[in-house]
């Protein structure tokens, strides 16, 4: 079953012969109240990461207000994930369409799209799609004669993570610095240019047409239990197959790496298994194949889904090196606010580093989880979360490699 | 520095669009940077004169972005991702390549003033790695020979290359 990347549509003109653009058609009959109903009986969850009910979180915006917004987060710079990026090349005007929909629904006559500043080229097809969906009045003033107006605006990050975070990326299309606002107030009171503003990730509002013109039910049907629709999982490391899949939530790790993934590239083994992104823990292989690809498997397996940035890691890579490159990231992106965020991801990144040229100290692994420990929930946005809960998994999981470096001899690295 | 009457119609342009003069700033520095590879001190108090946003504004969302240069970089910039997945896929062999070739160390540019060379973060393509991004261009699934060859035609191409 697949719904985003079922047709594959560069231009309007394929994708209309796809069938797109007959749900706005159909949602313009409904009342607004009732889309976000349907959105809401579909159990869509938010596909950025944090997987929040969409339908949910659309009901926020107070329905009488002006100057409501619709901001589309394309900024993908979680490490592992690739997934939006493919999904603008190859159908862009799902977004589009998704957009216009989620705009009616909650009432916002102006949307933006936020995407990361290195994709030039996607840009280019966004602004593009923008032009041909403009000429085809299906967006502009009044609508195929709907009496609803909607414009969209691409904006251009310029190489940032934290502008991911929802409240960072507000700050960053207002022309500031992308630092994350403290909450409450959420953007569905206070949002861009301090109009409510709902904030929703390319591949959640790419699926919203389809549910339109299926019904939320139809959506609600596919997947695991509450897991419901298909995902979009980009996949790196030595498989046979890397890519961008979608899949049915609720699908067995071990078919999906088996069957589609094409199992591990000759000569290589597999040993852990990030299953959404850099900031979940980590999954060792045999833990791994014991999941099935959902909400509530990841959780019970003490990871997440996150953004299905799945990254697959094999025996050749030593996981003090891995967790020491991811914490080079997380202090490079900490945008420096909140202490516990700036100085822990710092401390965490040089205890690594230490450890992984053999001068660490038995007493190193202890400290490392502590700050670790003592970084959780007690900052402006999850960012120090992110690199936290990696921290003490792979120091847990994997402590032997760990152990290796103290003692001098990790087999996997020739320092 | 850029001359002045570009990005005074520039800003004039972006500016009928916006909602504010600030919420052009992202957009305007990326076209300074486009002229030249890099925005100088100069360019941004023009820009700060134009605008009336402070200065200190400017200069803290230019330092804040890593996509903008403060420093002259090379005709063809060569960002290489160091993330995980790249790292696995060999990136770091790359990265000596690249400096044994262009003879410069992570962070330099070319005495010729032709290349430049830094390590950043994913680059949101981590299923074809390794990535290397020249200017706006990704080139993935990167390799030794694949590398070699795209230096080898980049250095013949002259210097009056558009970037
Ligand atoms: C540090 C950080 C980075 C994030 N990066 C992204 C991102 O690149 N793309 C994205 O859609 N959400 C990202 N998120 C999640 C957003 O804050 C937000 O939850 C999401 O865009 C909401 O959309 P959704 O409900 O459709 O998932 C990030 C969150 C944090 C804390
Ligand atoms: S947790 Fe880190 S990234 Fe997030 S606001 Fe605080 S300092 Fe910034
Ligand atoms: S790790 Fe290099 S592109 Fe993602």
């Amino acid at each position: 079953m697949k719904i985003l990347l079922d047709k594959i549509s560069f231009d309007i003109e394929t994708y209309i012969r796809n069938g797109g653009y007959l749900a706005i058609k159909k949602a313009f009959s409904m009342k607004p109240a009732e889309i976000i109903e349907e959105v809401k009986t579909s159990n869509l969850r938010g596909r950025g990461g944090a997987g929040f009910p969409t339908g949910l979180k659309w009901s926020f915006i107070p329905a009488d207000k002006k100057n409501k917004y619709l901001v589309c987060n394309s900024d993908e710079s979680e490490p592992g994930t690739f997934k939006d990026r493919e999904l603008i090349n190859k159908n862009p005007h799902s977004l589009l369409e998704g957009m216009i929909i989620a705009a009616y629904a909650i009432g916002a006559n102006e949307g933006y799209i936020y995407i990361r500043g290195e994709f030039a080229k996607e840009a280019r097809i966004l602004e593009k799609a923008i032009y041909e969906a403009k000429k085809k009045w299906f967006l502009g003033e009044n609508i195929l004669k709907s009496g609803f107006s909607f414009n969209i605006k691409v904006v251009r990050g310029a190489g940032a993570y934290i502008c991911g975070e929802e409240t960072a990326l507000l700050e960053s299309i207002e022309g500031k610095k992308g630092q994350p606002r403290l909450k409450p107030p959420f953007p569905a009171i206070v949002g861009l240019y301090g109009g409510p503003t709902v904030i929703n990730n390319v591949e959640t509002l790419a699926t919203v047409p389809w549910i339109i013109l299926n019904g939320g039910k139809a959506y609600s049907a596919i997947g695991k239990g509450k897991s419901s629709g298909t995902k979009l999982f980009s996949v790196s490391g030595p498989v046979k197959k890397p890519g961008v899949y979608e899949i049915e939530l609720g699908t067995p790790f071990k078919d999906f790496f088996e069957n589609q993934l094409g199992g591990m590239k000759e000569g290589e083994r597999l040993k852990a298994v990030i299953p959404g992104g850099s900031s979940v823990p980590v999954l060792t292989a045999e833990e791994a194949m014991k999941v099935t690809l959902d909400y509530e498997s990841l959780q019970s397996a003490g990871t997440m889904l996150g953004s299905g940035g799945m990254i697959i890691i094999p025996e050749r890579q030593c996981m003090v090196e891995a967790l020491w490159i991811l914490a080079r990231f997380y202090h490079h992106e900490s945008c420096g606010q909140c202490t516990p965020c700036r100085e822990g991801t710092g401390w965490i990144e040089g205890i690594l580093k230490r450890i992984l040229q053999g001068k660490g100290k038995r007493e190193d692994l202890n400290n490392a989880k502590e700050i670790a420990q003592n970084m959780m929930g007690k900052t402006i946005c999850p960012l120090a979360d992110a690199l936290a809960m990696p921290v003490i998994s792979y120091i847990n999981k994997f402590e032997k490699e760990f152990v290796y470096h103290l003692e001098g001899k990790c087999p996997l690295c020739q320092k | 520095m850029m001359s002045e009457e570009k990005i005074k119609k520039e800003y004039e342009r972006i500016e009928s669009l916006s909602k504010n003069p600030q919420s052009t700033l992202l957009a305007m520095l990326h076209f300074i940077q486009k002229e030249k590879g890099f925005i100088t001190e100069q360019d941004a108090e023009y820009l700060s004169s134009i605008s009336k946003i402070p200065y200190s504004k400017v200069k803290a969302v230019m330092t804040f972005y890593t996509m903008y240069n403060l420093k002259k970089t090379g005709i063809h910039h060569i960002q290489i991702c160091r993330n995980l997945s790249c790292h696995m896929a060999g990136a770091p062999a790359l990265k000596k390549i690249i400096e044994n070739e262009l003879s410069i160390k992570e962070g330099e540019v070319t005495p010729d003033g032709l290349f430049s060379l830094t390590e950043v973060e994913c680059l949101g393509s981590c299923g074809t790695a390794p990535v290397i991004m020249i200017n706006e261009t990704y080139h993935e699934n990167m390799n030794e020979e694949k590398l070699k060859a795209l230096l080898k035609e980049l250095k013949e191409k002259n210097e009056n290359t558009t970037r």
